[in-house]
């Protein structure tokens, strides 16, 4: 540590240099931070995903529904704690198709099986009580300017009323939320209650969206998974039950390979970082071989001047790759205020930030290592005698 | 001497000098190389995906839709309904004069991409025997066309091409039926090649269907009065509640939410990537200089002017940018082209297969931002070249 004054005299010898190089590394660490936080936002399903909850949907399709009456028959297979199902709605808000996702539920049950969406206790209940409630996520609240106790008039694409009309009013009588940030973008829907809705429709009474279950040990879910889709088997509605998680990569991947894109766009980074980080350092060490071979002179060993070159690059890594990931996490609010909430809140990942630290120590060895071996074989006559 | 030709000697000698400072000029090229191939592929990638929904349907043709649904898959019209629409005057009608109507069931189906297990929600259409006479664009490019009344299907290129299972004479279970796959189908590139096709009635029964989702028909008079009289006469009819948009139209709609998602991804990923070759830019333009510092005070010493300094040292930024364009652009252009890929479209909720695309449009816009930033990035160095006093720069030389 007392070298740190020295690696730092020597990292700002040529300021102009070195601070263009650090802001360039900066750049290519906030850009990291940035795409990291996107393709966890795609994949944030499976992030929140707990572990004891299966989804059970129909099996050729997901978009076919499934009778209510399963609820009961899936109660009774041994391991299952709770059951809870949800229709999708096909919303349409001032005009604009799927705004937010719409889900009729059964209150109580659907609230038991989400307990990392917080409401009120008084909210919750009157959620119950209504038939034509309506409960949203404090996102959507923001963003439309709701208040507890308006009118939601929400537009069907799917769903007619019996008197053919497509257009749909709740009450709005709570609202809830979540503190875990990966948890926070599931929470961007309106649920109704299912009493109401299933009653007022015109087609596809008695059937719903899909299947949410609760179960004891996670050990078992695949096998808990499989004795449900038996029990349904041959059956007109057979079903196809998975662990939350399996589910909700399954939908990432539908999107596509996220984590591919990504990766490739920061090999293209980094390896201009690599290149620009890389030309830099050979360029300092070579204008400062006879300084070098000076320390020699007076005494610090092959291997100290050695490791202040390795500091060197270190530091310049360091620097720029800290500076980027505080910039990423300075920026990110913005970004999120600025998408209005059109994309799932990002934020960067602790791990992202391991990350960031192993991509950095990678980088700085790479672009360290040339110049440190140079240096080390450096013979002192021969560096001060003034060969380059 | 005149200034163009004080500008042609500065240039000529920066230019001679470039090989000896290869490591830092090369961190220009690579630097804008970066940025360009990023921009450039991403940019294909939306470029593709506008392209296939861009070129489905042609204005001639309309599509309808129960009134208020946006995409076929949440739309619904009934037998009667479709019926009804069949007979509208509007429709064009083939030679033996029946109408060019299809009544088109569309439902999702499960299957996994190529080598992978994973379901994904790939379009199936129910249609009618008209659909091919009104889509004349598909064509069978192996195998034959399903038979009627039979659980054949023919698959569309792009997801025999993506998804597993789908090549001719394999069977795939969808609910509780086995189909056979009888043929592959091209459409000029357009999204129904993403999709797989079977008789309606067959594909009614097999999914347990009532009603169609979509009425395709060919105008029988395309001009716009032709649309508003097929409007016009749907209105009359107390009994449909439908709504008419010409097949261009629906499906540029369908791309509106993936091609923002893609274009906001390209450009702000370039955006950041050009702020920091811009430096690299500047930091290499700066060692140029500071390396020519004495050649530049003896140009100004003997009479060269600062302007020609100032152009010549930009000269020397841009024509690296240029070459780092170029190298960019190529490789996006040999890695990114015609690749193919599948994602699922936000607005239909159904898979798309479509074609990376590179265009020429693109690769103009690749080398704009090099140039762009070749000049941010020469710009103050070579101004700082101009303004260092020629006798402080002879003396700290």
């Amino acid at each position: 540590m007392k070298y740190l004054p020295l690696v730092w005299a020597q990292l700002f010898r040529r300021k102009t240099r070195t601070v263009l190089t650090v802001l360039s590394v900066l750049v290519a660490f906030l850009l990291f931070g940035l795409l990291q936080a996107v393709q966890i936002a795609f994949e944030s399903g499976a992030d929140s995903a707990d572990a004891k909850r299966l989804l059970t949907t129909a099996r050729y399709s997901i978009i076919e529904p499934l009778p209510m009456a399963y609820s009961t028959r899936i109660e009774r297979v041994p391991g299952v704690v709770a059951v809870a199902y949800a229709d999708w709605f096909g919303a349409k808000y001032q005009n604009e198709s799927n705004a937010f996702a719409v889900f009729a539920v059964e209150p109580a049950r659907y609230l038991d099986m989400y307990p990392e969406f917080e409401i009120a206790p008084g909210q919750r209940e009157a959620f119950i009580k209504t038939r034509t409630g309506a409960v949203a996520g404090q996102r959507l609240v923001d963003r439309y300017g709701w208040k507890i106790g308006q009118k939601l008039p929400i537009s069907s694409e799917i769903h007619a009323k019996t008197d053919g009309s497509l257009d749909w009013e709740f009450d709005l009588v709570g609202v809830f939320d979540a503190d875990d940030p990966a948890v926070r973008a599931n929470t961007e829907v309106v649920l109704i209650n299912v009493a109401y809705f299933d009653e007022a429709r015109q087609f596809g009474r008695g059937k719903t969206g899909w299947y949410i279950t609760r179960i004891a040990d996670a050990e078992q879910a695949r096998t808990i998974a499989a004795d449900v889709d038996r029990l349904f088997m041959n059956s007109p509605d057979e079903t196809k039950t998975a662990p939350e998680k399996e589910f909700a990569i399954g939908f990432a991947k539908q999107i596509g390979d996220i984590g591919a894109l990504v990766t490739r766009i920061l090999l293209a980074v980094f390896f201009t970082i690599l290149i620009l980080t890389g030309n830099t350092m050979a360029q300092a060490i070579r204008e400062r071989i006879p300084e070098l071979a000076i320390l020699k002179t007076l005494g610090f060993s092959n291997l100290a001047v050695t490791a202040l070159v390795l500091g060197e690059a270190a530091l310049l890594l360091a620097l720029g790759a800290t500076l980027g990931m505080l910039t990423a996490v300075g920026i990110i609010p913005g970004l999120n205020s600025a998408t209005g909430g059109r994309f799932p809140p990002l934020f960067v990942h602790a791990e992202t930030f391991i990350w960031a630290a192993g991509v950095a120590l990678v980088l700085a060895l790479a672009v360290g290592l040339p110049p440190a071996v140079r240096v080390h074989r450096l013979r002192i006559v021969e560096a001060l005698a003034g060969h380059r | 001497m005149s200034s163009l030709n004080q500008i042609a000697q500065i240039t000529l000698i920066n230019l001679q000098n470039v090989p000896r400072r290869l490591g830092t000029s090369l961190v220009v090229v690579v630097g804008i190389a970066g940025v360009v191939g990023v921009l450039v592929s991403v940019l294909a990638m939306g470029e593709g995906f506008r392209h296939t929904l861009a070129s489905t349907g042609r204005s001639s043709r309309v599509i309808m839709l129960r009134a208020g649904s946006d995409a076929e898959m949440s739309s619904g019209v009934g037998r009667d309904q479709a019926t009804l629409l069949g007979a509208l005057p509007g429709a064009a009608r083939d030679e033996g004069g029946r109408p060019l109507v299809s009544a088109e069931l569309f439902v999702m189906v499960d299957l996994p991409r190529q080598g992978q297990a994973d379901p994904n929600n790939v379009p199936f259409r129910g249609v009618q025997p008209a659909a091919f006479a009104i889509r004349d664009e598909v064509r069978i490019i192996e195998g034959r066309r399903y038979e009627r009344g039979v659980r054949e299907v023919i698959v569309g290129r792009k997801a025999a091409r993506e998804f597993a299972g789908l090549g001719v004479g394999s069977h795939i279970a969808f609910r509780d039926s086995d189909w056979t796959v009888v043929g592959t189908f091209e459409s000029g590139g357009d999204v129904h090649e993403s999709e797989i096709w079977a008789d309606a009635e067959v594909a009614m029964s097999a999914f347990r269907r009532t009603g169609f989702q979509s009425v395709t028909a060919t105008l029988a008079d395309p001009t716009d009065g032709g649309l508003a009289d097929l409007r016009a006469s749907i209105a009359r009819d107390r009994r449909l509640s439908i709504n008419v948009l010409r097949e261009p139209e629906y499906y540029a709609r369908q791309a509106s939410i993936l091609s923002r998602l893609i274009g906001v991804l390209g450009y702000s990923v370039a955006t950041f990537m050009a702020i920091g070759a811009t430096f690299g830019a500047l930091n290499c333009m700066y060692s140029a200089i500071a390396s020519r510092q004495t050649e530049i005070a003896t140009l100004r010493a003997i009479g060269f002017g600062g302007a020609p300094v100032v152009v010549s040292v930009m000269i020397e930024a841009l024509a690296l940018a240029l070459v780092g364009g170029v190298v960019g652009a190529t490789l996006a252009y040999v890695y990114c082209d015609g690749a193919s890929l599948s994602t699922l479209n936000f607005n239909t909720f159904s898979q798309v297969a479509f074609d990376f695309r590179v265009t020429p449009g693109l690769l103009l816009q690749g080398m704009v931002w090099a140039l762009l930033i070749g000049a941010a990035g020469g710009l103050l160095p070579a101004i700082r070249a101009a303004r260092v006093p020629v006798t402080v720069a002879l003396r700290t030389a």
